[in-house]
């Protein structure tokens, strides 16, 4: 550590201002993969694009082709802007309730997702409290969800779907049931591990004082396991978002993310596909950073270190 | 312990031997009743009592138990593993009961000797599927995407611009729907087994890109000085002391990886797929609504998770024997 | 290059001016933090020769890591010039002509107690069975034969600095460079290692330079005592010892051990005061 600080020259300059220092490599290695997208761009789509000028009979020159390939119709690979003009027309250019805009599918996989987030940290966190607490909970029903861990659970998402259609229930809330079921396990595990983070002395000194298990939970044990609370529920989050558009998969419905890959899959609409894709990857950084802000808001809250 | 505590003990431990007997006896009392055609489907109020205490006393005789404090560490182990199994065959055992006693329509519900049952029948078939997806899928997707995310790892770690340029992306891209690229896998790679693998290889990608990063990271200053002091080259160092240090964290993203690789594999059979695969089998069946072979699917799945699980977990014990976490 | 250490202190300059292990003029070291420039080394001038157990003693944050570190070309000065057997650090650091021994054992927990002792060698090429030849005779020296098929985990805290000892000689060093090797040990264990390292240099004639917060263990050890004064580093004192070379432990109740302690205290307390 101390090494490095002393082979910096004494004229720093703007090299090694922290700002540019923290951010620079991110910005390079992002600038970097962005252009080799797009010289995959043209690379996979040549030959595509070279057969298609032949049929049309028409001459071309190179930069024709290039031109070509970053703007074609059924493209092997999406180029960047391709994909954001596809993209701002799906979301301004049809009104809100139009099944052609992305915003409306969007908003449908991100309301179930959120309804299915909310209900399965709240169910995960409920059980952690209880598991804590109860000795019998804890060695009879955490090894099975432990267990959930090495499984897919999420095949079972068809059933459910199909299940509850068969029962009625159909759209947000059979959607909303897989994303919770997902989330609960991870919220479950990471707070289990908050609530008994805190140190044995911790504990002993509570009981010094004769503290409550309410006292003690409320007091200690919450307190010590908010940042595996946040961190479980990042994970949570984004395998919310993974089971609300499996969902919309089994049945083939109509409306969300989900639906509009697997309608592009059948009818090799490319270009939706990657703008459904980049939708999906905007909610999850959405859904990610109201979790953080709400991290920093709660930790500032706690006194912890900005 | 006292005396008078011993007599206790050993009471404590015959009222639990008899409480775990009486269960065993009532349940299988119960299950041979559910096979009179008067009772299956349409279960009386007696049935449902014996149940419902049968119920009531398991929950005393896993509470019981779990409150027990075993001598000696083999009847601790065996504790361990005794309360969840007996939990989860009561849980199965309810199960059934709960679907035939109340004549839960088969296709909507299907109990559990009905899909072991349907299991045990469709074996060639369940073979068939998983060789598909876990075999011609989820092995050399996970391979690929695994070596590719350590190789990057152990480059970015060399020069480390690249490092904290990719380590951000990394734990980015971690967090996106990355199962959503199925199809346009299959629209590069064709409807077979090629396009799942591909999406497992993306999937496994980042998490152990992320973790390898961290694991190489990890030596601290005193040992990485002290190859300076040898005058170590690089590569000397990261095969003396960077990999070996870095053996927890991979294996930790091996672990977490094992259960992406399925769960891509078998979404990924969800957006399309030719006639075999776990995915599929699932997609289609769920369409005949025949979901005793969902469940069975669902149970093979289940199945091969736990044992690839099974299996890193093995390796893990033996190469990074030397880590605290084995010593507690 | 063995010297006779009875010899008096001024005939010990002088043969250090003759051939010295290490030869440091001037040298200075300064680092830019957020909080501005920190002198951490100021005009250090040594010369240290074969065979001597000079020991660096000073307040925390003093430097003296910093001039051993500087030394062992895990750090450059930013002044001064610095020789280590007649060739600049970084040479001396690829001849592999020094050991090091840090505050914490930093023994690779997947390796073996042998296994351990001979990373080094590992690294510079040295044949299988002359490696297991060298740290059987390492390992015996600091009396942990026994233990070598051990895991790290196995051993007690002094047992496995120890084993980094033994590990800094595997490959025969002429310098050993020791930066508060006993500190994290209780007083019982570190009385007793500071009876071995004795032993241990008096049998195989190294060069030692040992830095050290404690007085009785500096005074104990040495040859030569250098006192720094704090933040920036300087030489305060310079207190030749002349103890015999099969001294033990009972040595630190006589008069001429509290005179020499006396003389330290005074140089630490002396460069307190150029601060205050």
């Amino acid at each position: 550590m101390l090494s490095s600080a002393i082979r910096a020259p004494p004229h720093a300059g703007l090299w090694r201002h922290p700002l540019i220092q923290r951010h620079a490599p991110v910005v390079v290695v992002v600038l970097a993969l962005i252009a080799i997208w797009y010289v995959a761009t043209v690379l996979a789509n040549a030959s595509l694009v070279r057969d298609a000028f032949e049929r049309e009979e028409t001459k071309y020159s190179t930069l024709d082709l290039i031109a070509r390939t970053l703007d074609a119709e059924r493209p092997l690979v999406v180029a960047p802007h391709q994909m954001l003009a596809a993209f701002a027309d799906s979301v301004f250019g049809y009104p809100i309730t139009s099944p052609r805009s992305l915003a409306y599918h969007g908003w449908v996989t991100l309301s179930a997702t959120a309804v299915g987030f909310v209900i399965g940290a709240l169910f995960g966190i409920m059980l952690a409290v209880l598991i804590v607490h109860q000795r019998a909970l804890e060695k009879s029903l955490l090894p099975w969800i432990i267990c959930s861990q090495m499984v897919p659970i999420l095949a079972v998402a068809p059933i459910v779907i199909v299940v509850l259609g068969a029962l009625g229930m159909q759209g947000l809330l059979p959607k909303s049931i897989i994303s919770a079921y997902l989330c609960f396990f991870p919220v479950t595990i990471g707070m289990v591990k908050g609530l008994t983070s805190p140190d044995p002395i911790q504990r002993d000194l509570m009981r010094t004082w004769s503290a409550t298990a309410a006292q003690v939970l409320w007091k200690l044990r919450w307190p010590s396991s908010v940042p595996f609370l946040f961190a479980s529920l990042k994970v949570a989050v984004t395998i919310s978002l993974i089971g609300a558009i499996v969902g919309e998969l089994p049945t083939g419905a109509q409306a969300g993310i989900g639906a509009r890959l697997l309608a592009g899959s059948y009818y090799g609409q490319t270009v939706q596909i990657w703008a459904a894709l980049f939708t999906a990857a905007l909610l999850a950084v959405f859904l990610i950073s109201v979790i953080g802000v709400a991290e920093r808001l709660v930790l500032r809250q706690m006194g912890a270190k900005p | 312990m006292t005396a008078r505590a011993q007599p206790a003990r050993s009471r404590s431990v015959a009222l639990l031997a008899f409480g775990l007997i009486a269960v065993v006896v009532g349940c299988i009392v119960t299950l041979f009743w559910l096979r009179e055609p008067a009772v299956e489907g349409a279960a009386g109020i007696g049935f449902w009592a014996l149940t419902l205490a049968l119920w009531f006393v398991a929950a005393v005789v896993v509470t019981r138990l779990a409150a027990f404090e075993p001598r000696g560490r083999v009847w601790r182990r065996l504790q361990d593993l005794a309360i969840p199994l007996l939990f989860g065959a009561f849980v199965l055992y309810l199960w059934e009961v709960a679907v035939r006693g109340f004549g839960a329509p088969p296709v909507l519900m299907p109990s559990p000797s009905a899909t072991a049952a349907r299991f045990a029948g469709s074996l060639p078939v369940l073979a068939e599927d998983f060789v598909q997806t876990f075999i011609r899928g989820v092995l050399p997707g996970c391979a690929i995407g695994c070596g590719a995310g350590f190789l990057v790892a152990v480059s970015a770690h060399r020069f480390t611009f690249l490092g904290r340029g990719l380590l951000p992306l990394g734990n980015f891209a971690s967090a996106l729907p990355i199962v959503g690229i199925a199809p346009i896998m299959v629209m590069w790679f064709g409807f077979d087994w090629p396009s799942k693998a591909a999406v497992v290889a993306v999937v496994t990608f980042f998490p152990m890109l992320v973790n390898t990063l961290a694991g190489l990271a990890a030596p601290g200053a005193i040992e990485r000085d002290l190859m300076r002091s040898y005058g170590a080259t690089p590569a000397q160092t990261l095969i003396k002391l960077s990999l070996p240090a870095a053996m927890p964290y991979i294996f930790n993203a091996l672990k977490i990886n094992s259960t992406l690789a399925l769960i891509g594999a078998i979404v990924a059979e969800f957006f399309g797929t030719p006639t075999r695969g776990i995915g599929f089998r699932i997609s289609i069946e769920v369409a005949r609504m025949s979901l005793d072979m969902v469940w069975a699917e669902i149970a093979l799945a289940a199945l091969a998770g736990m044992a690839f699980y099974g299996a890193i977990a093995l390796a893990e014990r033996a190469v990074t024997f030397w880590h605290p976490s084995y010593r507690g | 290059m063995r010297m006779d250490v009875s010899l008096v202190s001024d005939k010990v300059q002088s043969s250090a001016r003759a051939a010295p292990v290490v030869d440091a003029r001037g040298v200075s070291l300064k680092f830019q933090t957020d909080d501005g420039e920190i002198e951490a080394l100021a005009n250090v001038n040594l010369a240290v020769a074969a065979g001597e157990f000079v020991s660096f003693i000073g307040p925390s944050g003093c430097g003296k890591t910093t001039l051993l570190r500087v030394i062992a070309d895990l750090e450059q000065p930013t002044d001064g010039t610095l020789m280590v057997n007649g060739v600049p650090p970084h040479e001396a650091r690829l001849k592999r002509q020094y050991g090091y021994v840090f505050q914490a054992p930093a023994l690779y927990p997947w390796r073996t107690v042998e296994r351990n002792v001979t990373l080094p060698l590992e690294v510079m090429g040295v044949a299988k069975d002359e490696r297991r030849r060298r740290a059987r005779e390492q390992l015996e020296l600091v009396n942990l034969a026994g233990f070598a098929r051990k895991f790290p985990w196995q051993l007690s805290g002094g047992m496995q600095q120890r084993v980094s000892i033994a590990r800094a000689l595997s490959f025969d060093p002429a310098l050993l460079l020791m930066d508060e090797p006993f500190g994290a040990l209780d007083e019982i264990v570190r009385d007793h290692l500071n009876e071995q390292l004795l032993r241990l240099w008096d049998k195989t004639g190294k060069t030692v330079l040992f830095v050290t917060h404690s007085l009785p263990e500096a005074v104990f050890l040495s040859t030569r005592i250098v006192v720094m004064s704090p933040r920036p580093g300087r030489v305060v004192d310079v207190i030749s010892c002349e103890f015999p070379r099969d001294r033990t432990l009972e040595i630190r109740e006589t008069p001429e051990f509290l005179k020499i302690a006396q003389r330290v205290r005074a140089g630490l307390r002396a460069g307190y005061s150029d601060v205050e």
